[in-house]
């Protein structure tokens, strides 16, 4: 089985300007719409002598044809406007999710006729299908919200099944089936909670449509009915002064906008809150001056990180505290530790790649005669240290060739034409033994085994002829005899090319089978440097943490040693 | 004591046209632990889940406790179902993470209602069992390292008495050091209750720490039983051979090339022979 650890979901707001933008705005239309009507009635219902004005002192929207105050009428209308949106998004809501969690609950056959059914509804323009219900219902706000709420159910209903069978594929959902709770019990005990999120966002996205929709069918008649005004009717109004009195637009007009902007940005804001990205990329690793270490700089060195740091943005929370060593050309030099002892993260700093949020610094970090400390160009970068990660199925795109996909990478980074990549690659390949490399390119990564893949990501990584290999737990998602047979690789590979390698594991066993030199890591730091791999042992260790964790590691015995 | 109380004769069981497991028999008796070794692939978690009755086999016969797996009917099933306890591989996505821990073990305890208050005494209890504080019961999942989040996993696994208990890969997602903890809490708790254990790992040497027997899978095939010091001090098989060659920390582990190759070779040879015994 695959050892793929699952990230652990952090539940944290992260702002960003459009949620802001959005709330704002949101909190304007909710003001408006809950004060106005206390302050306005009178002026917007007010019949004046002034018909038909244009913009005047005491009228800036101008009055309509029975000299009512347009921005008065306007404001007015906020609240009735909104609360028909909002009644038609609940309605949507409350019976679109009902229907969408009955359909995955229901036997397979029921299912499948449910997300048909779905399906043909979501193919039916939303604004079309309102008027039809509205046309058919008669005219009225009840019957305007039903019609749009209708015209939404659809879309609530797909996200809620389509989220539903997501869940459902969840341990925690398999377990609680195996338990024997109840399907409803699921749905409501487990599955609907984790949807909140995206709900959430469909929602704030559904307001803006159902507003638009009431408003389009007021504007033709079919919703509010004098003497009650919403933007739709307002603007119904004054389209037919619009040669002679275009102002009187101007007031429902950008209310529409506004409202349905305010609820699209809270939308927008929220996935985009929702969906960090957290990609890594070229990081800025910046100088410290603090006094030097007696960091011993060998003749043959080819990487040397002196007094690396590395600590969270928004906390301060040093991550990586002090780490400094070096890597000869030649050598094989293994960063142990456990999950959260900065090994990885030390490892992506030597090669300039860093997540989001984090920050990184070193009194010195040089690749042979180049700074590694400020702007490094990418392309030199990519051509002189090669990266293998831990899990080949997710460091590949599915969708593509492995032939397209690692082709992409000499193309751009390294100027190969695509006949020139293409022989690269297959050079590459045939180096790290992958029988018929021809074809292999033109497979996708499924098409392929978990060792073969991690095959095809060293021979990518090795096809620019790096001096450095970083190689961050490339056998942890793989069986024992894979594992061993991309081990066995990564050693030839070092001993025939000299290629330097840093090997990032958690496995002590692994490490003293591979690497010449291995550092130990603790909380951010060093705790110990072995050089000799003899003394890798409980007795020969001489930090209590590693001691600890060579006893922890659970070692096969054999052939008439005791068992235990 | 020491009555079988698992029986499984030459299983069966077909993924579409993928024979994924051939005639799989063994038996195992009350209190003891069974380890199943192999590769991805190799049918490991298959025959977990045919013991469980989710997969269903296209031949042979499971016996579990009394009961006739594969003609059970459902509501035979929904109860067996409870007195077999399924520990689930990764701490991340066992648990729901919009419900306490208390909520989640007293669903174990209860599936139909689930409330904490009546069950509280012995959730604090089982919480207390798996080394964390009851006081714990109240907060979510993701407060959660996760070698605690997986002792919650085997509470909520050990909480309703079960005749026999599957550990499918339970530490493979955790550090060498959480893993040995992990490891010793559930010895410790199988020794005291007297569990039946099936334990399903591809880390040989945490098999070999906690089974009586192994069972070795290869390619959907049993090629080697046995008790646990014969497989790993004589192994008969070449698979198993190679199995444990290929552990970085055994003897015959090297990284010579032409050593692998010839392995290499042996591995891709027709399947029909890798079945011989």
């Amino acid at each position: 089985m695959n050892a793929t650890v699952a990230r652990p979901q952090t539940r944290r707001v992260r702002w960003n300007g459009t949620l802001i933008a959005g709330i704002v705005m949101f909190a304007i239309v909710a003001l408006v719409a809950i004060f106005a009507p206390f302050f306005y009635t009178d002026q917007a219902a007010e019949l004046t002598g002034n018909s038909n004005l244009g913009t005047v002192a005491g009228h800036p929207l101008g009055t309509d044809a029975l000299g009512r105050d347009m921005l008065a009428r306007t404001l007015v209308a906020t609240r009735t406007t909104v609360l028909m949106a909002l009644a038609a998004t609940s309605l949507a809501a409350v019976v679109g999710i009902g229907f969408g969690i009955g359909v995955w609950l229901a036997p397979r056959r029921i299912r499948n006729l449910g997300l048909r059914l779905i399906e043909f509804f979501i193919s039916y323009p939303g604004l079309l299908l309102a008027i039809i219900v509205a046309a058919i219902l008669g005219q009225g706000a009840v019957t305007a919200v039903i019609a749009v709420a209708i015209a939404s159910i659809a879309g609530f209903a797909r996200l809620t099944a389509n989220l539903a069978s997501g869940i459902a594929a969840r341990q925690y959902v398999t377990t609680a089936r195996l338990l024997g709770v109840p399907g409803p019990r699921i749905a409501i005990r487990h599955v609907l909670p984790n949807m909140a999120e995206p709900m959430l966002i469909i929602t704030a996205q559904a307001f803006a449509g159902a507003l638009v929709e009431i408003s389009g069918l007021s504007f033709v008649g079919l919703g509010t009915q004098a003497p009650y005004y919403d933007y739709g009717t307002l603007l119904s109004d004054s389209l037919s002064k619009i040669m002679t009195n275009p102002i009187l637009l101007v007031g429902p007009a950008v209310a529409i906008i506004f409202v349905s902007m305010a609820a699209l940005f809270v939308g927008d804001g929220l996935a985009a809150a929702a969906n960090p990205r957290s990609n890594a990329k070229q990081a800025r690793v910046s100088a410290r001056s603090d006094k030097s270490t007696s960091l011993e700089v060998p003749q043959d060195a080819l990487l040397v990180a002196d007094g690396i740091h590395v600590s969270h943005i928004e906390s301060g929370r040093e991550i990586v505290s002090d780490v400094s060593f070096t890597i000869r050309r030649g050598e094989i030099v293994g960063i142990v530790g456990e999950s959260g002892s900065g090994k990885s993260l030390t490892a992506s700093v030597a090669s300039c790649l860093l997540q989001d949020g984090l920050h990184a610094s070193a009194r010195r970090l040089t690749l042979g005669e180049t700074d590694l400390l400020g702007r490094v160009p990418q392309p030199e970068l990519a051509s002189r240290i090669g990266l293998v990660y831990q899990d080949p199925g997710t460091a590949l795109n599915p969708a593509l060739t492995l032939g397209s996909q690692l082709t992409d990478v000499l193309r751009t980074r390294m100027g190969m034409r695509r006949r020139e990549a293409r022989n690269a690659l297959v050079a590459a390949f045939k180096d790290v033994l992958m029988p018929d490399p021809e074809g292999r390119l033109r497979q996708n990564p499924h098409e392929l085994s978990g060792g073969m893949n991690q095959r095809a990501m060293i021979a990518s990584a090795m096809s620019v002829e790096p001096e450095l290999l970083i190689a961050d737990e490339p056998t942890t998602a793989l069986d024992v005899t894979v594992q061993r047979e991309v081990l066995a690789l990564i050693h030839r590979l070092n001993s025939e090319r000299g290629t330097a390698v840093l090997f990032i594991s958690h496995d002590l066993g692994v490490v003293r089978r591979l690497c010449d030199r291995v550092l130990v890591m603790q909380r951010g730091q060093i705790v110990e440097e072995i050089s000799s791999m003899e003394n890798l042992t409980v007795e020969g260790a001489q930090h209590p943490y590693t001691r600890q964790l060579l006893a922890a590691t659970p070692v096969v015995s054999v052939a008439n040693e005791e068992q235990q | 004591m020491n009555e079988t109380i698992v029986n499984v004769a030459n299983l069966n069981v077909h993924f579409g046209s993928a024979h994924v497991l051939r005639d799989v028999s063994f038996a195992l008796a009350t209190g003891t632990t069974i380890g199943v070794v192999g590769e991805s692939g190799s049918g490991k978690s298959t025959l977990a889940k045919t013991l469980v009755g989710t997969v269903p086999a296209s031949d042979g016969e499971v016996w579990v406790d009394g009961l006739d797996v594969r003609h059970a009917t459902r509501r035979q099933l929904a109860d067996y179902r409870r007195r077999t306890q399924m520990i689930p591989q990764d701490p991340f996505s066992s648990l729901s993470p919009r419900r306490t821990i208390g909520q989640t073990l007293a669903e174990a305890i209860e599936p139909g209602r689930g409330r904490v208050r009546p069950h509280r005494e012995r959730i604090v209890d089982w919480l207390e069992r798996v080394g964390l504080a009851g006081s714990m019961m109240d907060r979510y999942p993701h407060e959660f390292s996760g070698g605690q989040r997986q002792r919650i996993a085997i509470a909520r696994g050990l909480i309703v008495d079960p005749t026999l208990v599957i550990a499918d890969e339970i530490t493979s997602a955790l550090d060498v050091s959480v893993q040995s903890q992990i490891l010793e809490l559930l010895a410790e708790i199988r020794d005291t209750l007297g569990l039946t254990m099936m334990f399903i790992s591809h880390n040989l040497a945490v098999v070999q720490r906690v089974s009586d027997e192994v069972l070795v899978l290869y390619r959907g095939v049993v090629v080697e039983r046995g008790p646990v010091a014969q497989i790993f001090n004589d192994p008969k098989h070449w698979y198993t051979r190679s199995l444990l060659e290929a552990d970085p920390g055994s003897p015959g582990f090297t990284l010579d090339a032409t050593a692998l190759d010839a392995e290499r070779s042996m591995a891709s040879t027709p399947r029909g022979k890798a079945s011989h015994q």
